[in-house]
């Protein structure tokens, strides 16, 4: 239940840092997306359940706020934490390549899923262009909060299931 | 919790199929209706806005900070300029003071009195931005509360900035003009001539819009042209300033002239808005 209570904290914390304090100091327009670390983190971390939670809790907060159906965001979300949680077996703690490569790889699905589904399918064809100005900075800018983020996640996951080992308590 | 107590969980296979099954159905619901946005956005905005609100404010404090440091020295030599321009504004504003009075006169005979200036007002803060980068939405502090309805037009300085499209007792979402889903019925202002305002993502990182369908005049529209919303939008006020024609090609169709307009409102720096109380329906009753 604590456990619980403390991811979707997180979840909360990382979406109002998004649409404020990122939004404030982008780069050219351009801020990270703390929510896709968040998700394919905690997916690779404690397996497909949790991910995908976390990702559909993720994608409800952007879609309240920001979308124009309400799940949509929601079941994108939902399906990268799914996804990510498919490669928890071989997912150590001390190795950093597989945790940066998946997030990079994440927030990727995620930018060709917008693309795909809201500017190509109302004739935006000019991928090119989308692809340089909004894919690729997004990832780098994305890649270099995730080493800042990404031992703070994994130093919360690790008190979180060093209490769960003492108390046997549930895992979502 | 339920779960724990039953000790029966759910294979992540089919909560996965189950949560999809759910968002399409809400996905469909929420197309058609607004049916759940009330009352979650009501929750979300009880919980998330104040938040915004504080951080927000953090945010633009320190970011002002740095650019106060940063246009400290253009500022003192921006003020001497400025002073010299005083002067010479100060006889300008002496003749344009007789054109005003004159204006007034041929306004009222023309009872064009409608002037977006007496509209009411109330200003309000950007607290939160589209957390994605293809869209650019926005969160404000005001809401139902304070008398903010969807479809009230939302302005910064004296340009457009979009308008509101869902409200929650303490904070509204506006469209911004500039957004790639955003169109926008306008007009010239020296020629009458209708147009179709757009906005497109690769011109917002530019700070221009789109317009198109403009009547081929022959270089009666000229570049720096004021671009202003038209009577017959269902949504905007009319008069409103837009921006100023950027550029102008003609179509291959040789009927209808395309190209880009330069907003007047600064949406790189949006901070303090103004939100329109009047209705673009509620004047058409009058």
């Amino acid at each position: 239940m604590k456990n619980n209570i403390i991811i979707g904290l997180m979840v909360l914390i990382c979406f109002i840092l998004q649409s404020t304090f990122f939004q404030t100091f982008s780069f050219g327009g351009i801020s990270p997306n703390l929510l896709i670390v968040l998700t394919a983190a905690f997916g690779f971390m404690r397996g497909k359940k949790c991910g995908l939670l976390v990702g559909f809790f993720s994608g409800l907060l952007v879609d309240l706020f920001f979308g124009d159906v309400l799940c949509f965001y929601a079941l994108i979300y939902m399906y990268i934490g799914y996804g990510n949680g498919l490669f928890r077996r071989i997912f150590f703690k001390e190795d950093i390549k597989l945790p940066m490569v998946l997030i990079t790889v994440s927030d990727m699905v995620y930018s060709m899923l917008c693309y795909l589904l809201l500017f190509l399918l109302r004739s935006k064809f000019q991928f090119s262009y989308y692809f340089i100005h909004i894919i690729i900075p997004e990832m780098v800018y994305t890649i270099v909060i995730t080493i800042v983020l990404y031992p703070l996640i994994l130093f919360i996951n690790s008190k979180l299931e060093g209490k769960n080992q003492r108390s046997e308590g549930s895992f979502v | 919790m339920r779960r724990r107590k039953a000790k029966f969980t759910i294979p992540s296979k089919y909560l996965l199929l189950l949560l999809t099954v759910f968002c399409v159905i809400v996905m469909a619901v929420t197309f058609t209706t607004d049916f759940f946005a009330g009352p979650l956005s009501n929750i979300a905005g009880f919980v998330v806005v104040p938040f915004q609100d504080g951080i927000s404010s953090v945010g633009s404090w320190m970011s002002d900070r740095s650019d106060e440091l940063k246009q400290l020295k253009d500022v003192l030599q921006e003020n001497k300029e400025l002073k010299a321009e005083i002067d010479e504004l100060t006889t300008e504003i002496n003749n344009l003071q007789q054109d005003r009075y004159e204006l007034s006169n041929l306004r009222e005979l023309y009872s064009l009195d409608k002037q977006y200036e007496d509209y009411e007002k109330i200003g309000a803060r950007v607290i939160a931005k589209d957390s994605g980068n293809w869209f650019n939405m926005f969160v404000l502090d005001k809401g139902s509360n304070d008398g903010v309805e969807v479809d009230m037009n939302v302005m910064a300085g004296s340009g457009l900035v979009g308008r509101v499209t869902d409200v929650g007792p303490n904070w509204c979402k506006v469209l911004s003009i500039i957004d790639d889903k955003s169109n926008v019925s306008g007009m010239i202002l020296s020629t009458s001539d209708r147009l179709i305002v757009s906005g497109d993502l690769e011109l917002m990182n530019v700070g221009m819009i789109r317009f198109s369908q403009l009547l081929n005049t022959e270089g009666k529209v000229k570049i720096g042209d004021k671009v202003v919303t038209s009577h017959i939008s269902d949504k905007f006020l009319p008069g409103i300033l837009i921006g100023y024609v950027g550029e102008i090609t003609s179509d291959e169709n040789n009927l209808t002239c395309s190209g880009t307009i330069i907003p007047a409102a600064d949406f790189e720096h949006l901070e303090e808005v103004l939100i329109i109380l009047t209705k673009k329906d509620q004047i058409d009753e009058e």
